[in-house]
C-alpha cells in the first residue's frame, strides 16, 4: 500500500489512487484530488461530496449512485454532468473513500 | 410454544423451512411459511428457456411438496412488520406474532423504475429472462428473430445472479451461429460496471471470451431511459445504443413490503450482518438469500451456504448460547459459455474468483474459470440436485465454507 504526499500530507492509497484511510482526508485535500482528474470543486460538487462522507459516517461503506440520488435527493443525471464519465468513482476518489461496493 | 416466521417459500425460505424442523422440537416451536402463492420455480432454468435448453415444465413445480409435515404454510401477501411488536401484518387482516423472523423474500426485476421500459413491446422487443413469463415470451422473440442488433443489458447492480447475462450472450452466440444467423447479428453487451465483471479475474476472463466472439462490450452505461419507438436506450450521460432486440435485466429491488416496515435500503434490501445475516437494527429478525444486503453475489450458491451457516447458529441462540458460525461470503456459479461447455467460478467475500480446479486440487473434475464439458455436465444436473437434495434440506457433500484447494492464487 503505497503512501504518498499530497498536498503537503502524507497520505496511503491503494493500487488505483483511493485512499485507504477516510480519516486521512479534510475539505482542503479534496481540492487537490478533484484537481487530479480535471475537476474544479464548485458548491454544487461539494452537495453530493459533503452527502458522502456524512452517509460513510453512519454507513460504514461508500453510497451508490442510486443511493445519493435517493437518500441525498441528487438526480442521477446532475451527478453525470458535475461528474462527467464515472461519477461513482470519481466522486468517491474525492471524497477520500473507497469506491462503492454496490457491484457483486 | 414459540414461533419461527419465514417470509417467502422460495430457495432460502425452504431450505431453512425444512433444516430447521428437523432440528426444533415439534411441541416447542411453530414454524409458520408466508409465500404469495404457491408456485416454485428453479429459477436458473429461465436462462434456458429461450433456447429450448429447458422447457417450462421442468423448472416449476408447488412450494407445498417441498415442505416438511410440521411446517404451515400461509398463501397470502404481506403488508407490513412490525419489529417491535414482533408481528407480521398480512394482507387479508391476520396478524403473525413471532419470536424470530426470517426475511426470504428475494430480489424481483423492476421494469417500472426505468422510464420507457414498460409498454407496448415489453416482453416483445424489450425482452427479459429473470420471470418464467419472460423467458417463454422471449423464446418466441428469438423463434422470429432474422437478424439485426441483438443487445444484452443490464440496468444497475447488484442484479439476482451476476453471470446470467453474460451467460445469455454467450448462449446466443452459439444458437444464432447453429440457426445461420451470427453473421447477420451484431451481438452486444452492455453494462453499468467499468468490466465484464465485478471481480478483475474473472473480468479479464470473460472480457476476453467475450472479445473471441466477436460480442462489443459497452461499458460504464447507466440507462436513463428506453425508447420502444426509435428502438434505442439511453444513458444519463447521453450516449443511446440502437437495438432490434433488446434484452434487459431490469433494475433489482427487495419487497416493498420490507420498505414499508422501515427496514430495508434505498433498494429495499435488510441491512444484516455480513457473517451471522442477523438485521443490524434488530436482533430477532434474519434476512437469507437475496433479501439482504450481503456484500456477495445474489444467487442460489450464495443462498445455500449461508442458510447452513444460519441454521446451526439458530440452534444455538434459541438454546441461549452465542453464534459462534460465521458464514465467509462463499458463492458457487456455473457459467455456461455455449457449445456444451461451461467454467465455474468460486469465491467469497476475501478470494475472488482464481484459475485452477475445483472441488479437488489437480484432479478436478471441474475447472475454475475455464471452459470445459465437466463444467456444463455440473450445470445441468444442479437442476435435480436442487429439487431432490438442496430443497429437502438433505446434506450436499460440499463445505458451505470457501476453500483454496485446487485455485491457483495470482501476482
Amino acid at each position: 500500500m503505497p503512501t504518498t504526499t499530497i498536498a503537503g500530507r502524507s497520505v496511503d492509497l491503494d493500487a488505483e489512487g483511493f485512499l485507504t484511510n477516510p480519516d486521512q482526508w479534510d475539505e482542503e485535500l479534496a481540492q487537490t484530488l478533484a484537481g487530479n482528474i480535471g475537476i474544479t470543486l464548485t458548491d454544487a460538487h461539494w452537495v453530493p461530496i459533503r452527502f458522502l462522507r456524512k452517509d460513510f459516517e453512519t454507513q460504514k461503506e461508500t453510497a451508490t449512485l442510486r443511493r445519493i440520488s435517493t437518500v441525498g435527493g441528487i438526480p442521477v443525471k446532475e451527478l453525470f454532468a458535475l461528474f462527467p464519465g464515472k461519477p461513482a468513482k470519481k466522486m468517491s476518489y474525492i471524497a477520500g473513500l473507497q469506491k462503492p461496493k454496490g457491484c457483486v | 410454544m414459540r414461533t419461527l416466521v419465514i417470509l417467502g417459500g422460495g430457495t432460502a425460505g425452504t431450505m431453512t423451512a425444512n433444516k430447521l424442523r428437523s432440528r426444533l422440537a415439534d411441541d416447542e416451536w411453530q414454524i409458520v411459511v408466508v409465500d404469495k402463492d404457491d408456485v416454485h420455480d428453479y429459477q436458473p432454468g429461465y436462462l434456458f428457456i429461450p433456447f429450448g435448453i429447458n422447457t417450462p415444465q421442468q423448472i416449476r413445480r408447488s412450494t407445498h411438496v417441498f415442505l416438511k409435515d410440521g411446517i404451515e404454510l400461509l398463501m397470502c401477501e404481506i403488508r407490513r412488520v412490525d419489529p417491535q411488536a414482533r408481528v407480521v401484518h398480512l394482507a387479508n387482516g391476520r396478524e403473525l406474532s413471532y419470536d424470530y423472523l426470517v426475511i426470504a423474500t428475494g430480489t424481483t426485476p423492476r421494469p417500472d423504475q426505468t422510464p420507457g421500459m414498460l409498454g407496448d413491446e415489453w416482453h416483445k422487443t424489450v425482452g427479459e429472462f429473470y420471470t418464467f413469463e419472460g423467458a417463454i415470451a422471449l423464446k418466441a422473440q428469438l423463434d422470429r428473430f432474422t437478424g439485426g442488433r441483438l443487445v444484452m443489458h443490464i440496468t444497475e447492480m447488484p442484479i439476482k445472479c451476476p453471470v446470467a447475462p453474460m451467460e445469455f450472450v454467450f448462449l446466443a452466440e452459439d444458437w444464432l451461429r447453429r440457426r445461420g444467423l451470427r453473421e447477420k447479428t451484431e451481438l452486444v453487451y452492455v453494462t453499468p460496471l467499468d468490466g465484464a465483471f465485478t471481480k478483475p479475474v474473472a473480468s479479464r476472463e470473460l472480457g476476453d471470451m467475450l472479445a473471441r466472439r466477436g460480442i462489443t462490450l459497452e461499458t460504464d452505461f447507466m440507462i436513463e431511459s428506453v425508447d420502444q419507438d426509435a428502438k434505442i436506450i439511453r444513458s444519463y450521460d447521453e450516449r443511446e445504443i440502437a437495438y432490434d432486440q433488446l434484452v434487459t435485466v431490469p433494475l433489482n429491488m427487495g419487497a416493498d413490503f420490507v420498505a414499508e416496515s422501515g427496514l430495508g435500503d434505498e433498494l429495499n434490501y435488510v441491512p444484516i450482518d455480513k457473517h451471522t445475516m442477523q438485521s443490524t437494527t434488530y436482533d430477532t429478525i434474519f434476512a437469507l438469500g437475496d433479501a439482504g444486503n450481503l456484500p456477495t453475489s445474489k444467487a442460489g450458491s450464495v443462498a445455500h451456504f449461508s442458510v447452513h451457516v444460519f441454521v446451526e447458529n439458530f440452534v444455538e441462540l434459541v438454546a441461549g448460547r452465542a453464534m459462534l458460525h460465521s458464514f465467509d461470503g462463499h458463492a458457487n456459479c456455473f457459467v455456461e459459455t455455449g457449445s456444451r461447455r461451461a467454467l465455474l467460478l468460486d469465491f467469497n467475500y476475501d478470494t475472488q474468483p482464481l484459475t485452477g480446479t475445483f472441488p479437488m486440487p489437480k484432479v478436478g473434475p471441474m475447472s475454475l474459470l475455464k471452459e470445459s464439458y465437466a463444467n456444463h455436465l455440473g450445470k445441468l444436473a444442479f437442476r435435480h440436485i436442487y429439487w431432490n437434495v438442496l430443497l429437502p434440506g438433505r446434506p450436499m457433500p460440499l463445505p458451505s465454507a470457501m476453500s483454496m484447494a485446487g485455485k491457483r492464487p495470482e501476482g
